[in-house]
Formats: C-alpha cells, sequence, structure tokens
C-alpha cells in the first residue's frame, strides 16, 4: 500500500452528513457505522427471539412421545426454519453487528469504507427475512426439508422453497457485501502506526472471517443456484437419471458450509478473546499463535466438508482423507484455548458479567470440541450421524458457543454503546440461568443420540421420553431466561449509571478513549497508534 | 428394553397433565428409566469396534479436559483481584507454545490410527454370505435377497392411535414394522442400498451399521451378527413427514430357522400368483385396501383422507377419486413429478393397487361404488 | 502502510440502499410468483427491476458526482481498488462452484452412476451424456467452430481494451474512445455469436447433466459479458464526457478488470466446456 500521506488539501470535508436526518429515516438512510451496528444488533435479537420461538415448539412437541401439539409437516417446517433463521438472521448479523460498530472503533478509522453499502447490507436482511417468514403463511407452509435445503427432498414443495432460496440468495449479496466491506476497512482505514500485527484480536477475527464469506457465500449462492433450476427449469444436477447426482449438492453445499461455522465461531473467538484479557488484567497470552491458529483453522476449513457426508458413502480414501483434515483443527483450537487458560494464569481475575460468559464460552465450547473430535472419526460419525448427538454438539459450539460470546459482547461493549452501566445483578442472574438451562437442555442430548434417537423426528420411542423431558425444560428455562436478556439491555439503553470512558480497568483498545457513547463521528482525526 | 410404568403417555396432552408430569411424574420416571447414557449394547463386531473406540476418545477427552480446565480453575480461585492477586505481565512462552502444539499431535495420532483400522474393515463389503437389496422408499424399506426371488416391502406397523395418543403406547412404539428383515446369525451380510425418491439412511445402531440409501446410486455396507434376537433402528436421514415414522427391525435366527423361513416366502410368492386373475368383493378389497392405505398413503392423505391443506391434497371429495377408474389408477401407479406422490406401480401388487384404489373410492364420503379388480390394474401398467 | 487523510469521505445518508432492498425483494417475490405461475408474478417482477434501475442510476450518479466534485481522497480511491479486488474474488469462487460441479459430475457422478448397473443396465461413463434416465443423444457444439472464434474476440477485446487503457494513461482520449468502442463492439459480436451458437445447439439445459453444466457455465458467463459490455458503455459514455484523467480513472481501472476476468472466464470454460 501508498505510505504517502495525502494532502488535506486535495479534500474538502463535507459537512451535509453532519444534519443527520431524524426519526425513522436516520435509520433507513444511514451512513453510520455505529446506526448501523444498532440495526444490525436489534435485528438479529428479534430473529433470535423468533427462531428461539420456534425451538420452544420444537421443545413442545417433544416433550412426551406422540404427536401433541403439531403434525410432522409442521414439525419439520419448526426445524428448518429455526436453524435457518438462527444461522443467517440471528448468529451471522449479530457478529456483523459487532464489526460495524467495533472495528472502526478499534481500528481508529472514522467509518466503514464503504458506508453506504453498508447500509444496504444490512436493509437486504430485513428484505430477505420478510421473504423467508412469509413462507409459513403461504399454500404448503414454510420448507420442511433441514436448513441444509438437501435435495431430491427439496424438489417436494410449492412457492415456499422458491421464495426460501431466493431469500437465501439476497442474505447471500448481504453477507459478501458487508464482508468486503469489512475487509477493505480493516486493510485501508487502520489508523497511522497500527500494523497488522498489532490488531486487536477481534479485528484479526473479522479480517479472516470476512475473507471466509467472501470465498464461500458465492459458493452456497451457486449450489442453491442449481437447486432453483433442478427445481423450475428442468435441469439434473442432482437427478441419476439425467446423470446428476443428489450427493453433489451436499459436496458443494459443505463446501461453503464448514466455513460457514467458523464465521460463526472465529468472531467470538475475537470477542472471548479481547474481554478475557480486560478481566484478567493481563495481555493476551500467545498473539501471535492466537493470528496463525485463526488462520490455520480458516484454511482447515476448506478441506474438511465431506466429514459432514461419511454416511453418504465416500470410497475409503476420501473417508480418512476428511477424517485427518478434521482432526487436525483439533491443533489449532486446541492452542486457542491453551492460550486463553494462560492469559488467565496469574492474572488479577474478576468476574463481571462479560467475564461470566467468557468463562463458560471457553469450557463450554471445549466440550463442544471434544464431542468434535468424537465426531470427527469416521467410524463413531457413522454412529452419531443424524442423531441428537450431533444436535448436541452444534448447540454446545454455536449457543455456548457464538450464542454465549455475542451475549458477553454485548455486556462488555454496551457501556461504550449506549454510555450507561447494565444492571451487574441482573446480567449475572441472566448468566446462571442461561448457563444452567443450556446445560439442562443440550447435555442430554448427547445422551439420546448415543442411545440412538434420531435428529429431525416429530415423535420417538419410548426410551427417549425422559432425557427429551428434561431438555424440554431446560429449553423452556433457556428461552424464559432469554427475555431476562432483553429487559437488562432495554434498561441499559433507557439509563443507568455513566460509564465514562472506561468503565474496564483492564481494558486497552482504542474504543475506550473515546466518549460513552461515542460521538457521532469518532475519529475523524485518526490516532496514532505506538 | 424400556420398562414404561411412570406415566401413561398415551393420554392426550393437556396442561394439567404436563405440569403434573414436571412436578410429579419425572420422580417414578428417574426411578424406573433405563436412562441409557452410551451406545447400545453393541452387536456386530464393528459395533464393538465403534463401542470401544468411542469409549477411548471418551477417556483421553476426559484426560485433556482435567489437564487444561484444572490450571483454569486454580487460576479462577487463587489468581482473582478479589484476594488481593496482582497480574503478571507474560504474555509468550515460545517453550510452552511448542509443546502444546506437539504433544496434541501425538494424540491425534494415536487416536487416528485405531480409527483408520477400523474405518477399512467397515468398508471391506467382500466375502459375504448372502446380498440384500435394501430400498429406501417414501416411508418405508423394500428388502430383496438377491438370487432368492425373494422381496417384500416393511413398514411401520405401529398404529395411528398410539402415535395421536387416542391408544396408549406399546412397548416397542415406532420401532416396530409388519415384515421385519430376516437373515441368518453368524453369517456376514452385505447390504446393497438405494432408494426410490428422496435420500434415506438404513441404520440399526446394535449392528454399527449406518449407510445413506441415495436415489440412482449404489451403496454397500455389511454387518454378521452372532446372536439371535430382534434390532431395531430407524431411518436417520430427513426424508419428509414420515421421516420418523419408518422403522428398521432385523431378525436375526439360526440359519436353519433362515431356511425355513425362505422356505415359506416362496410358497407365499407361488401363492399369490395362483391368484392371479381372480376377482374379489367390495367387502374383501375395502378391508385389504384399509390395511394398504394405513400403510402407504395415511402419512400425508391422513386417516381422514382430508390431507394436509397446501402440503397434501384431500382424496375425501378428489376429483380425481370420484372420477374416471383410469385417471385414480394412473396416479396411484405413477406417482406425480416433483411431490411427494410416489409411482406405487413400482412398490404394490396388483391386488394391493385394486384393494387401496377401492378403498378410496368408496370411503368417508366418496360413494362411486366402483370395484377395481386387479387385472385393472394389470391393463393399465406401462 | 496506508495513506491517510484527516477526511475520509462519509456519505451523507442516501436513500438508494433502502430502495435497493426494496427493489431485490420485489424481485425476488416476483421471480418466486413467476415460477409458481401466478399470473401476477412477471408485472411484480418488472416493478422490481424497474426499482432497481431507478436505484442503480440513482446510486451510481451520485457516486459519479462526488468523485468529480474531488470527495474521494487518495484512501477512499484505495478502498474502491480493494473493493473491485473482493468483488471479483467472489465472483471467481462463484464460478469455481459451477465448475466444481462440472468436475464432480464427470469424474464421481458418472462412474458411480456407471457402477449401479443393477439400476442403470448397460449405462456407461461416457462424456458427453444425457445421463442414464435419459434418451436423448448429444451433439456437442464443436470447439474449433464459434467458440474457437468467440476466444479470438474476447482475447482480442481484452488487447483492446488494454490499448485503451495505455491512451488514458497517456491522457490521449481519443485511443481511450476509440478502444473502448472497439472492445464493446467484440463484447456484442461476442454474445451475438454465443446467442447464434445456442440457437443452433441439438440440445437444452434440460437434456441430462451436459445440457445442464453447459448452459448454466456458458449462460452465467454469458450474463456476466452483457454486464461487462452495459459497464463498458457506460464507461465510454463517461469517457466522452471527459471524466477520466490518468491520474483518476479507478472507475475506468475496475471495469476493465472486470472485463479480464469475464476473459479468463471464458478461457476456461473454452477449455473444460467445449474441448475437454
Amino acid at each position: 500500500m501508498n505510505t504517502s500521506t495525502v494532502s488535506n488539501a486535495a479534500a474538502v470535508h463535507d459537512h451535509a452528513h453532519d444534519h443527520a436526518p431524524t426519526g425513522v429515516m436516520r435509520w433507513l438512510t444511514s451512513t453510520n457505522h455505529k446506526d448501523i451496528g444498532t440495526l444490525y444488533l436489534w435485528f438479529s435479537l428479534f430473529m433470535f427471539f423468533f427462531a428461539g420461538a420456534l425451538a420452544m415448539l420444537i421443545r413442545a412437541e417433544l416433550f412426551q412421545p406422540g404427536l401433541q401439539l403439531f403434525q410432522p409437516t409442521v414439525f419439520n417446517q419448526l426445524t428448518t426454519m429455526h436453524g435457518l433463521i438462527m444461522i443467517f438472521g440471528a448468529i451471522m448479523p449479530s457478529l456483523v453487528g459487532f464489526a460495524n460498530w467495533q472495528v472502526p472503533l478499534m481500528i481508529g478509522a472514522p467509518d466503514m469504507a464503504f458506508p453506504r453499502l453498508n447500509n444496504w447490507s444490512f436493509w437486504l436482511l430485513p428484505a430477505a427475512g420478510v421473504l423467508l417468514i412469509s413462507t409459513f403463511f403461504v399454500p404448503g407452509g414454510a420448507i420442511a426439508g433441514g436448513w441444509t435445503m438437501y435435495p431430491p427432498l427439496f424438489m417436494q414443495g410449492g412457492i415456499a422453497y422458491d421464495m426460501s432460496i431466493l431469500a437465501v440468495h439476497i442474505l447471500g449479496v448481504s453477507s459478501i457485501m458487508g464482508a468486503i466491506n469489512i475487509i477493505v476497512t480493516i486493510l485501508n482505514m487502520r489508523a497511522p502506526g497500527m500494523t497488522l500485527m498489532k490488531m486487536p484480536m477481534f479485528v484479526w477475527t473479522w479480517l479472516i472471517t470476512a475473507f471466509l464469506l467472501v470465498a464461500v457465500m458465492p459458493v452456497l449462492a451457486c449450489a442453491i443456484t442449481m437447486l432453483l433450476t433442478d427445481r423450475n427449469f428442468g435441469t439434473h444436477f442432482f437427478d441419476a437419471s439425467g446423470g446428476g447426482d443428489p450427493v453433489m449438492f451436499q459436496h458443494v453445499f459443505w463446501f461453503f458450509g464448514h466455513p460457514e461455522v467458523y464465521i460463526m465461531i472465529l468472531p467470538a473467538f475475537g470477542i472471548v478473546s479481547t474481554i478475557i484479557p480486560t478481566f484478567a488484567r493481563k495481555p493476551l497470552f500467545g498473539y501471535v499463535s492466537m493470528v496463525y491458529a485463526v488462520a490455520s483453522i480458516a484454511f482447515l476449513s476448506f478441506i474438511v466438508w465431506a466429514h459432514h457426508m461419511f454416511t453418504t458413502g465416500m470410497p475409503l480414501g476420501g473417508q480418512l482423507f476428511f477424517m485427518y483434515t478434521t482432526m487436525l483443527i483439533a491443533i489449532p483450537t486446541g492452542i486457542k484455548v491453551f492460550n486463553w487458560v494462560a492469559t488467565l494464569w496469574r492474572g488479577s481475575i474478576s468476574f463481571e458479567t462479560p467475564m461470566l460468559f467468557s468463562l463458560a464460552f471457553v469450557f463450554l465450547f471445549t466440550i463442544g470440541g471434544f464431542s468434535g473430535l468424537v465426531l470427527a472419526l469416521v467410524p463413531v460419525d457413522i454412529q452419531l450421524q443424524d442423531t441428537y448427538y450431533v444436535v448436541a454438539h452444534f448447540h454446545y459450539v454455536l449457543f455456548s458457543g457464538s450464542a454465549m460470546a455475542i451475549m458477553g459482547g454485548v455486556y462488555y461493549w454496551l457501556p461504550k454503546w449506549t454510555g450507561h452501566m447494565y444492571d451487574e445483578k441482573l446480567g449475572k442472574v441472566h448468566f446462571w440461568l442461561t448457563a444452567i438451562a443450556f446445560n439442562i437442555t443440550f447435555f442430554p442430548m448427547h445422551f439420546l443420540g448415543l442411545a440412538g434417537m434420531p435428529r429431525r423426528i416429530p415423535d420417538y420411542a419410548l426410551q427417549f421420553a425422559e432425557f427429551n423431558m428434561i431438555a424440554s425444560l431446560g429449553g423452556f428455562l433457556l428461552g424464559a431466561s432469554q427475555l431476562l436478556f432483553l429487559y437488562v439491555v432495554i434498561k441499559c439503553v433507557r439509563g443507568g449509571i455513566a460509564a465514562g470512558n472506561q468503565p474496564w480497568d483492564g481494558a486497552d483498545t482504542l474504543e475506550w478513549t473515546q466518549t460513552s457513547p461515542p460521538p457521532y463521528h469518532s475519529f475523524v482525526t485518526p490516532p496514532l497508534v505506538k | 428394553m424400556p420398562k414404561y410404568t411412570g406415566r401413561r403417555l398415551g393420554q392426550p396432552f393437556s396442561a394439567i397433565r404436563s405440569l403434573c408430569a414436571i412436578f410429579f411424574g419425572l420422580i417414578p420416571a428417574l426411578a424406573w428409566a433405563d436412562f441409557a447414557v452410551n451406545l447400545p449394547q453393541p452387536a456386530s463386531g464393528l459395533a464393538q469396534d465403534i463401542f470401544d473406540l468411542h469409549s477411548l476418545i471418551l477417556w483421553i477427552c476426559l484426560a485433556i479436559l482435567i489437564v487444561v480446565f484444572v490450571p483454569m480453575l486454580i487460576a479462577l480461585i487463587r489468581h482473582r483481584k478479589s484476594v488481593g492477586h496482582q497480574a503478571a505481565k507474560f504474555h509468550d512462552n515460545l517453550g510452552v507454545e511448542i509443546a502444546w502444539t506437539i504433544v496434541p499431535v501425538l494424540i491425534l495420532i494415536g487416536m487416528a490410527w485405531p480409527a483408520t483400522r477400523l474405518v477399512a474393515s467397515m468398508k471391506d463389503t467382500s466375502k459375504s454370505d448372502l446380498t440384500i437389496k435394501v430400498t429406501g422408499h417414501q416411508w418405508k424399506w423394500e428388502y430383496e435377497y438377491l438370487g432368492e426371488d425373494i422381496r417384500f416391502m416393511s413398514n411401520s406397523s405401529t398404529p395411528k392411535v398410539q402415535i395421536d395418543g387416542e391408544q396408549s403406547k406399546g412397548e416397542h412404539y415406532l420401532l416396530e414394522v409388519d415384515r421385519p428383515l430376516v437373515v441368518p446369525a453368524g453369517q456376514k451380510v452385505r447390504l446393497v442400498l438405494t432408494a426410490s425418491d428422496v435420500i434415506h439412511a438404513w441404520w440399526v445402531p446394535a449392528f454399527g451399521v449406518k449407510q445413506d440409501a441415495i436415489p440412482g446410486f449404489i451403496r454397500d455396507a455389511w454387518f454378521k451378527v452372532d446372536q439371535v434376537g430382534t434390532y431395531r433402528g430407524q431411518c436417520a436421514e430427513l426424508c419428509g413427514v414420515g421421516h420418523g415414522f419408518m422403522p428398521v427391525v432385523v431378525d436375526v435366527v439360526s440359519p436353519e430357522q433362515f431356511a425355513t423361513w425362505k422356505q415359506e416366502q416362496k410358497t407365499l410368492v407361488a401363492a399369490a400368483a395362483a391368484n392371479v386373475g381372480k376377482t374379489y368383493e367390495m367387502a374383501e378389497l375395502k378391508a385389504l385396501g384399509e390395511k394398504v392405505y394405513a400403510a402407504n398413503c395415511v402419512a400425508c392423505h391422513q386417516p381422514t383422507g382430508m390431507g394436509v391443506p397446501g402440503a397434501f391434497p384431500a382424496l375425501n371429495g378428489s376429483a380425481i377419486v370420484s372420477g374416471e377408474k383410469a385417471g385414480h389408477i394412473d396416479i396411484v401407479l405413477n406417482g406425480k413429478a416433483a411431490t411427494a406422490m410416489a409411482a406405487f406401480g413400482k412398490q404394490l401388487s396388483d391386488l394391493d393397487l385394486a384393494a387401496v384404489i377401492t378403498y378410496e373410492r368408496n370411503s368417508w364420503n366418496n360413494t362411486t361404488g366402483d370395484l377395481v379388480q386387479p387385472a385393472d390394474i394389470a391393463a393399465r401398467r406401462r | 502502510m496506508q495513506a491517510h487523510n484527516n477526511a475520509y469521505y462519509v456519505p451523507p445518508p442516501s436513500i438508494w440502499p433502502i430502495v435497493g432492498s426494496v427493489a431485490l425483494l420485489t424481485l425476488a417475490v416476483g421471480f418466486a410468483l413467476v415460477l409458481n405461475k401466478v399470473a401476477v408474478g412477471s408485472l411484480v417482477m418488472a416493478l422490481g427491476a424497474g426499482i432497481l434501475l431507478i436505484m442503480l442510476f440513482g446510486w451510481f450518479g451520485a457516486v459519479i458526482k462526488e468523485s468529480l466534485a474531488g470527495k474521494y481522497a487518495r484512501q477512499v480511491d484505495t478502498s474502491f481498488r480493494w473493493g473491485m479486488v473482493w468483488f471479483i474474488f467472489s465472483e471467481v469462487m462463484f464460478f469455481a462452484g459451477f465448475f466444481g460441479a462440472l468436475f464432480y459430475a464427470r469424474n464421481l457422478a458418472l462412474p458411480g452412476l456407471a457402477d449401479a448397473q443393477s439400476l442403470w443396465p448397460g449405462f456407461s461413463a461416457a462424456w458427453p451424456t444425457t445421463g442414464p434416465g435419459l434418451k436423448t443423444v448429444i451433439t456437442p457444439v464443436n470447439a474449433w467452430g464459434i467458440p474457437a472464434l468467440n476466444t479470438l474476440i474476447l482475447l482480442s477485446s481484452g488487447a483492446t481494451l488494454t490499448w485503451a487503457h495505455w491512451g488514458l494513461q497517456k491522457d490521449r482520449q481519443r485511443q481511450l474512445k476509440l478502444g473502448l468502442a472497439l472492445t464493446i463492439a467484440l463484447g456484442i459480436l461476442f454474445i451475438g455469436l454465443q446467442i447464434h451458437e445456442y440457437g443452433e445447439a441439438a440440445f437444452t439445459i434440460r437434456d441430462g447433466i451436459y445440457g445442464a453444466t453447459f448452459y448454466m457455465l456458458t449462460g452465467f458467463h454469458g450474463f456476466h459479458v452483457m454486464m461487462g459490455s452495459v459497464m463498458l458503455i457506460v464507461i465510454l459514455l463517461r469517457s466522452l464526457a471527459g471524466h477520466f484523467t490518468p491520474g483518476r480513472h479507478f472507475a475506468f481501472e475496475a471495469v476493465a478488470w472486470y472485463w479480464h476476468f469475464v476473459d479468463v472466464i471464458w478461457l476456461l470454460l473454452f477449455i473444460f466446456v467445449y474441448c475437454l
């Protein structure tokens, strides 16, 4: 990149945006990374509750054996839409919301690189959300073939299937543009003196995540385009009689799908790597190895996809290759966990709510990592594929992984975003309820899977009844606990003890040099990083 | 096997009942249920090896968990700000970092070795004593003993009234079929799997066999079970509304019993062949048709014949069902593209088809009075 | 490291993104309706496309105005360049997916089908094929006819575009305009020949995996050539209006990169779809 500075005379500062519109137009037309970040976060919170409500319905049906509340058609719609909305509507947008708020603040940039594009990335989400959620009300109901959309099952269905494909296309456009924006912001807009290896860990994880997004969202687009043409234009990509192969969809889909998993966890690593040093009052241990670990995980994510497909009957060589590469992921992931523990070691630790969430993250994510390692081994995977063990595994990495890191991040940065301290007591209550209810819900699912309960079934054999009832009770508690989260967030937004510039004494990233909340345009003059 | 005495699960869902279940029902359930927390008792060598591999990995993971989190716990207790611990300043240690990269590599190699050997043996389907072709249909399994002229469908036999809670649930609720797969003990059985509509997965946990059945492609798997008995499993790949109601049941019998069983099957085939051309009465056809309907049609079209609005069309009062016989026969024989309506011509006999069509045309509010004979079906087969 | 400027241009609030979202939503709803044979669908689609066009004009108009007003400092220019690079990378991955599908179908799916002799008796994994269940016999397009000519045309268009770029760098506006006009003419010629080839082809997209991969790959490529041509026309119009100087012509370069990318994809198509 060019190292010379450009004279200010060449640039004319535009003052028009200093008089931002108010009311709804402020949000509809915003080019401000903080406003757009806020929009992302509220949108994802709404979707989190929507998809969470679907989960409550799922757990209600599974409370006891037999069909009580829903016909299997509706049940399959619930599981499918729960997965799709949680992934694309809740987890991903909330992480992009964090990126919008934090990346410019943490690298000392005035805004994102493409502020207008940033707004479009966000406003495409409600468009896709409307399209997706409205499928519940079309003839035949929403898609019911699983969020993975496997053909030929996905060929059987009505207009909802086409609408959902197009909604995912729109989500993909949004993600790609958002990711390009984040990459360019990080590469081009760091404050003077902030070299790549001086960037906060959160910024690093988002740089790599954004790269993954740009690399794999187009591949998802490719997969669902083929689905769309198979459904509507007579192509035979996934139809054996025309020389196609249903399994080909799975390959293309999981080439997207596995990096997608890391898209949802790497920024969570970044959040946790920011929070733990703050409350251990000690620098992050092994920063350089952390960066390389994240990069290695990202690289490996491109060559492990078929471990989602061990039961499709790959040749021996294929199964072994994907088993070995998958096991390798344990190395960089292990390094990260060791580094977090080493950061805690001989620190000066305090247990505010963000720290509680982060510590729970480290422990519970590791359990999810272990079950991932168990699933990496082909013979064991063949026994456990498509059972509740897998459901337990991915909720340990996605709920106690991503979602709990996100909640920790919300508590951590709420004082910065709103200028008020959140209610620490209620925050802790929320944490303990969440952590306990989460484990009541999902730990028994390991047992269910081992004992042989398939996933995605509306009804089950009697030997699975006890653990399902326990899981359902835990699930209801988990769902109810999140209402407390909503309350704490709203309470904090509306007021509270003034946070001051730096409420956390151990924090050392650039956002804490700004007021709380930061000025509408922060870092108009870039800070100098030593 | 589950000893289900704690609660009467067959009762319809009610708020009071569920509250009772929460506060009281759980207690007896906790006391009596078997609470399986591990893989089921292995019945085959493969399943045993999987069981052992899983146990090995679990112990290794537990050891790592302790090694990693005991230090964390110590830090959380002793290095707290509230006890006045001052933070150290270190943030690197090359030796430690190299160590915790190398050691896991060695552990992983230790795990990969037994796993690799086991995968290789699972893949080795050669030298089998018996080959059975398994075809997944929405939502039943078809078994064909290659070279034996034995071929039949295996449907779930759990009554709809049990699923809907109108009758208490049986011991093998959702894990029972009308005709199980029968195999001889002590022989290597090779399965070749495919599907006719969507992807299914044939799975019996105790055998350590789970294999996707992919339409248009052939996959294979094998098992050898020494212990005579009945083994149960389920479809393990989401395959539509009936996915949860597609059990697999395998009867492992002694080789002598197996020979006898094969002989019986051939007699049945011969008896069916002798009936070709026979004409049937309305009552006979409707009685048989009701059974065929319950096994093949009820998941979508519902016991009431009302279907699921928007998803599955109603048969009650349907234009096709009350229209010309030929149109009705054709759609049942050939199915409807891009829907879950299968081409039943490939799955059911002329007699079954004649029976179920007669049943549909003369049930609920449909009163065509038409009698469809097996010969009518045969005439319209392409 | 990077260029710094106290005034990285942050545009004022803009109506265009939300208009764009409404456009895409309308377009998607219309398309879903068309696919499911609801009569009003095509109208809804047309409405969506109309809104999208308005948005594109409005948005790009705003960008051009800001650019001409000199609001984009060097650092903004660098952002645009990075943005375009990553956008093209995403396009590369999009095509990679379809090439992957072609590779998978030919090297893994077809041998698998040929192995399943009990299901598809007599089927052998030759290419081209419509698969074991369809009876059509495929006569592929002769690579050394129109496709070879098209390769020549597209490669030449890359050369004329580079020639135009040289002209721009040396501020020879006439060479710039002539080069652009030639490139556009070659692009349109390519599209015309491609349409002709589609008309002559003895198979359709419905003809098995060969038809599907052929039309999907060449179709998406052709669509990109069309988009590229439209972009080149806009660049030509802007050149005629004198928007570009040797020191400030990011838009030209972005479109040039895009055109070369489309060119490279064509070479891969020529090898993997037509020749092999």
